[in-house]
Formats: C-alpha cells, structure tokens, sequence
C-alpha cells in the first residue's frame, strides 16, 4: 500500500490502518502547538500506577520507620514553626491552636511545593529512561503528582487525629459547609504544581539555570503565602499583594474549611481556578514542543 | 508481504559541543529567522556526517534515509560508530523526533535500545517485571498473563522477591531480558543487548527473537557489531556510513563490505589520516602488513610468513602496556588473538618514545581468505587505551592445498595450517603378509 493513504494522520495519531487492523504510528518532526494524546496516556495508565508504587515503595526501603517518615517531617515542622514563629516571634494564628494553624499549612504547602520540585525534574531525572524507551511522558509527572497525593492523604489523616483531639479538648474550632470544597481546592493545588513544574522542567531541559531559582524561589514563596501566618493579619494596603498569589484563597478556605477561622470567597477560589487553568494550559503547550527532542538538548 | 516500516526523506541534525552561553543567541537568532520566515540560519553548517571534518556547529547524524522494511523481515543494521545507527533506533524507537521527513510504522512499536531500563535496585524481582513491562508498554494484564514464562525464561524463578540490587549482573540482565523478550509488538528494534551476558543465553535470546519473527510474522530490527550475531538472525542488512544507507542486500555481501570498507586501506594503516589512531597516552603511527621481507607492496602466500608491523609513539609511560592483534577474517569469524606482552620484561614502564611492535605470523598457517587485523593498546585488566584501528590484507595463493585439489579456490575453515600427517599401515589380509614379497 502506498503510504500517502495515511498522510492525513498527525504526529503520534494512532490510527487502523487501512489494510490491516495494526494501529499506525506517523513519526515527524515536532510540529503544531498542542497535541495532547488521551488516548495514549490512557493506555499507559498501568505504567502510571506502578510508578507511584515504586516511588511509594522505594522511598522508605531499608529504613525503620518506613512510612512513618511521612507523619515525622509534618509534626516537626509544625512543633519548630509553634516555637519560633509562635512563641519566640508572636505571630497570630486567628486565634487558632498554633499546631493545628500550623498543620493544615505545612501539609498543603508541603503538597503543592514536592509537586512543584518533583515535576520540575521530569526531564533531567529521568533522561536515562526516556533516552531508551517511548511512552507518553506526560505519565511521569502525572505519576508524581498521583503519588504525592498519597503522601498528602496520609499527612491529612494525620491533621484529621489532631483536629479532633483538639475539638474534643474543647477548643472552639468548627468545620463546615465549605468542606465540599476540599477535591476542588487539592485539583487546583495539583493543577498549579503541575502547570510550573512542567514549565520549568521544559525550560531547564537546555539551560539549568531555572533550577537553581527553583531551590530557594519555593523557599521564599512560603512566606508569600499565607502559611505561618493568616492572610488577614497583613496591613490593608499590602493585602492585595497576597491575593495575588493564587494559593492564597487556597489556605485560607482550607483553614476555613476545617477550622472556622479564614477569609473564604468565592471570588478568590475562581480567581485560583483560573490561574491554575491557565498554568496547566501554557504549561502543557511548553512540555509538548520540548518532549519530542529533549533528549537532544538535556 | 505488507510494509512494515516505511522510512521517507529522514534527516536529522545534532548540534555539536556543549550547550552554554552562546547556545542561547543562536536560539534567538533561530527564532528571529523563524518570526520572519526564513530557514534555520544554522542548518547550513556541518553538512554531513563525517567526524572527521566536525568543524561546523551542526552535523547531520542522519542525511535522507529512505528505507521500508517487511513485515516479518529481521533486518540488520550495520556501520561504523557514529555511521549513524543508534541515531536511526532513537527515531524509529521515538526518543527525539527527526528533523525533517517521516516514518511510518504499521503496529505497534517496541525497542530494547538497552535492557533494564527502569529497573529499580531497591524494587525485587516481581516488582521490577511489572514495572519494567509497563515502560516498555505492556498493561499489568497482559504481564500477569506472560508472568511464569518470564520467570522460567529469566532462570531467577529462586529470587524473584529479592531487590534486584542483590542479583549478580548476570541475573540482572537475563531478568530484563526476559521481560522485553516477551512484549508482542509487530516491531521490535533491539541494540546491542546481545553484548551482555553469557554465550548461552545469548544464543537463547538470538533463538528467541528468530521464533519471534518466523511464527508470529514480527518485524525485527537489529543493530550490533557482533557481525556473528547478524549473520545468524538477519537474512537481509543495511550498512549505513556517514548518515546514509550506503548498501543494501544480503546480509554475507554486506558484511562482507562493511569488513572491507572498515579497514582504511588495503595493507597500510597511516595513523596521520585518522582521528582514532591518537589520544593523550598514544599515537599510533602506523600499522602495515608486509612479507617474510617486510615488504608490503608484494602477494602473499601462505607458504610465506606473514609480518604485521606496528609502529606508535608514547606520549608519556606507560607501565604493562600490550599491544594486542585480533585477527579476523572479513566475514567476521574471529580466527585468533596475540600481544606481546611475552616479549616485553613484566612489570616494567615503557618510557616515552617511538616503539616498533612486530608480531610474525608463521608460514604454513593462514588460508587463501581475506584477513583483517584489529590492533589494541590497553594494560590488562586495568583500561583500554586505544583500540579499533584495523588494516586488511589478502593472502593470494595458496602454497600447498592439503586437501589436494578441491572445487573451491580454497579449503574451508578459517586457517589451513599444516598439519602433520602418516599413514600407517596396522593390519593387513594374511595373504598379504605371507606373500611372495
């Protein structure tokens, strides 16, 4: 059969073949400004679910405590964070218990930064396997995001233990009705990891440089954010600062969720959405022109 | 027979050197270009593959290849380093993307550009089988279906829930093998796996992927400079120099030139001429075939000893140097090695300086065949030095045919040494022995 029949094919379409019943693969030079294959990665969604499960695996072999590691890092933090920031500096905490102000804090900003740092290394990380062998790599930092979520779920059901040992040792905290929020506020926090993390993985592929400002920009960016210490704490005239940041709604419905105590709107979640949309969208587009020659480059 | 693969107009361009400042003005420059409508300002440079002349900026690995391969033909690739190979796999397997033209493949795709790829040394056996199968793009259904067969196939059945970090390498990669060996793509691109593990399992594996292909109709590509191997597998080989498909055909006629077109001239090796006969320790000056005379321009036969010379220079000394000869026939049998690390005291530097390495073939040993002879600098068990710089000579005549006339212009085998021979008469018809002599 001449191969024109199939010219109507795009890089990458898996298509039947007329002649037989074999899917065709069309190899080209990387072209088009989006060409996100569902299908594809659909197919690999058993590769996906055995990378979190190494990474999960992997992580705590041949340590004691295993997954344990997982509850340590987030109680430490919190009880130096209750230290310092608390008692030695006096910030407010809204009038919350610190270690539950500090909790729900440290484990969503310990989600959103781990998937920022993680994806951002897709590509440098695992050059040695994606010189070998093809599948979609957009199943890489999916499988990171996935598998931190993990981590995140356990560090969660950990705030969950304090948070009703503190409601039944009487303090005045309440959740409510902007708990439904909670799949929407983790897709936004994921969504926005994801979107820079495959930015910057894209852009570090050819010059490094990123990856140093990464270091200590995720860092800093805890502290524009409202973390260690309410949004409604900060003067009137900088608030708008903190607003800019998209995770800031984020925290505050999160502590307001679950907490009672938190500047929780509407406006701000859309505001979040938003930019998260926007993130993955432009960060989608930058990963599909590096993937296909990256390994040229890397 | 339908079309498998279906290679038009494939080039690809690399850029050479590192990636630093500069890089970035020229991806300016190349954007600029592009906002404008022009070409790639730099793809004019460095136009072919020829590491020689590797002055531009860019090269072509890969300069037009047009190629279709069978569905069902185990096609072998063969060339030099950096002929272009591992470039061609890398786009056939989807690694990097050409720079201009198209491949079509019709089923679905696998490659083993090198076995274990993703294996986890802290994962066991049973992990890494699924987790390995799931890169190269099986689901965990149809690993469970294949689980006991990679098993008995890998051999490591007793330690499959061991991390893989407490396998010998030899397990590691039979292990990985089995597991690429049982995918069920209609195309498989294999590179080089065979160079591992041990005679046995190589000719399982070489055993396999001819099954593979012979009953289930699989289209197998196959690099490797084990000409031995393609011989065996590969009916039919491309032999790809400088980027291009230079000849197509039978696999004995290709190799058969590749071995040819390998040694750079007939009985003399300049080092002068080429990039690879010099390093930092080494320069290897020249090797040459000559004579019982050491002439070189003469016919040589095998009633003659044979002389190979060779003349290097050492930079700095070098302590326990060999200078080692492999000596191969062009179809690629290899016929035997030597050094002269006998001739040379033990134990002891080889001061900077020109030295001269001559090794005498005996008369009475070689067949009327074409020969090459692989030269290699190294300290035995320590490093290689330099290695891979070959000359090719033909003995032309043969002096006595100890199978005395035979159909072919020469007796099979690889040698045809003299051997010693008597005839003994141990029994005979009584008659005989009582006769009237």
């Amino acid at each position: 059969m001449s191969v024109a029949e199939t010219s109507t094919c795009r890089p990458d379409d898996v298509a039947v073949a007329p002649h037989a019943s074999l899917p065709v693969t069309v190899i080209g030079p990387p072209q088009g400004w989006l060409s996100l294959n569902v299908r594809e990665v659909w197919r690999y969604r058993d590769l996906l679910w055995l990378l979190v499960y190494r990474d999960f695996v992997s992580l705590y072999k041949q340590t004691i405590l295993g997954p344990i590691w997982f509850l340590i890092q987030p109680v430490m933090t919190t009880l130096v964070f209750t230290l310092v920031f608390k008692n030695i500096a006096g910030l407010s905490t809204d009038g919350l218990p610190a270690i539950l102000f500090y909790l729900v804090g440290i484990t969503c900003w310990g989600y959103f930064s781990e998937s920022l740092t993680k994806t951002s290394e897709t590509f440098t990380a695992n050059a040695n396997i994606f010189g070998k062998v093809y599948f979609p790599r957009v199943i890489v930092p999916l499988s990171i995001i996935a598998s931190n979520l993990l981590k995140f779920a356990v560090q969660f059901a950990l705030f969950l233990v304090f948070w009703t040992y503190y409601k039944f040792s009487g303090h005045a905290i309440a959740m409510n009705a902007a708990v439904f929020w909670f799949p929407v506020l983790i897709l936004i926090m994921a969504g926005i990891g994801l979107g820079l993390g495959m930015i910057i993985s894209s852009l570090t592929t050819k010059y490094r440089d990123l990856r140093f400002l990464l270091q200590f920009a995720v860092q800093l960016a805890m502290y524009a954010t409202p973390v260690i210490y309410p949004a409604s704490t900060l003067p009137e005239k900088y608030q708008w600062l903190i607003l800019l940041n998209p995770l800031t709604p984020i925290l505050e419905t999160f502590r307001y969720a679950f907490l009672g105590v938190g500047q929780y709107s509407l406006g701000g979640l859309a505001y979040s959405a938003c930019c998260a949309v926007f993130i993955m969208f432009a960060g989608a587009v930058i990963f599909n022109r590096v993937e296909k020659t990256f390994m040229d480059t890397v | 027979m339908s079309i498998s693969i279906s290679i038009e107009n494939v080039s690809k361009m690399y850029r050479l050197g590192q990636v630093g400042t500069g890089t970035l003005a020229h991806d300016l420059n190349r954007w600029w270009a592009r906002v404008r409508g022009r070409g790639d300002p730099f793809a004019r440079v460095g136009q072919s593959n020829d590491l020689r002349e590797a002055g531009g900026e860019y090269v072509w690995a890969l300069r037009d290849i047009n190629l279709e391969v069978q569905q069902g033909e185990i096609l072998g690739i063969i060339g030099r380093n950096g002929a272009g190979k591992s470039t061609l796999l890398k786009l056939l397997s989807r690694v990097t993307a050409p720079t201009t033209g198209r491949i079509t493949a019709y089923g679905r795709m696998a490659s083993l550009l090198e076995v274990g790829t993703g294996f986890h040394p802290e994962l066991t056996g049973r992990e890494n089988i699924f987790l390995n199968g799931a890169i190269l793009g099986m689901t965990r259904a149809e690993i469970r279906k294949h689980f006991d067969d990679i098993v008995d196939f890998s051999g490591c059945g007793k330690y499959i829930d061991t991390p893989v970090k407490r396998y010998s390498s030899g397990m590691y990669v039979r292990l990985a093998f089995a597991v690429a060996a049982h995918l069920e793509p209609e195309i498989l691109i294999v590179d080089e796996v065979l160079a591992v593990g041990d005679v046995e399992f190589q000719n399982r594996c070489l055993g396999k992927m001819r099954d593979v292909s012979r009953e289930q109709g699989r289209t197998i590509l196959f690099v490797s400079h084990n000409m031995g191997a393609v011989k065996q597998l590969c009916s039919k080989s491309v032999l790809m120099r400088n980027g291009a498909i230079d000849m197509r055909g039978e696999t004995p006629d290709i190799v058969r030139a590749y071995l040819r077109s390998d040694a750079h001239t007939q009985r003399v090796f300049v080092g002068a001429e080429c990039e690879t006969a010099e390093n930092d320790e080494i320069q290897l000056l020249e090797i040459s075939v000559g004579d019982a005379d050491g002439r070189i321009d003469s016919h040589l036969i095998t009633g003659e000893s044979v002389q190979i010379r060779i003349r290097y220079r050492l930079k700095r000394p070098i302590y326990n140097l060999r200078v080692a000869i492999l000596l191969m026939t062009t179809d690629g049998v290899e016929v035997c090695s030597s050094s002269d690390i006998a001739a040379a005291a033990e134990n002891s530097p080889r001061p900077v300086g020109e030295y001269e390495s001559i090794c005498l073939i005996p008369k009475n040993l070689l067949n009327r065949l074409g020969y090459l002879v692989s030269v290699d600098f190294d300290v035995p068990l320590e490093r290689d030095i330099l290695s891979g710089n070959r000359v090719f000579f033909e003995i032309d005549e043969l002096s006595a045919n100890q199978l005395g006339r035979t159909r072919a212009a020469a007796p099979s085998g690889v040698v045809h040494p003299r051997f010693e021979w008597q005839v003994n008469c141990r029994k005979t018809p009584a008659l005989n022995v009582h006769g009237t002599q």
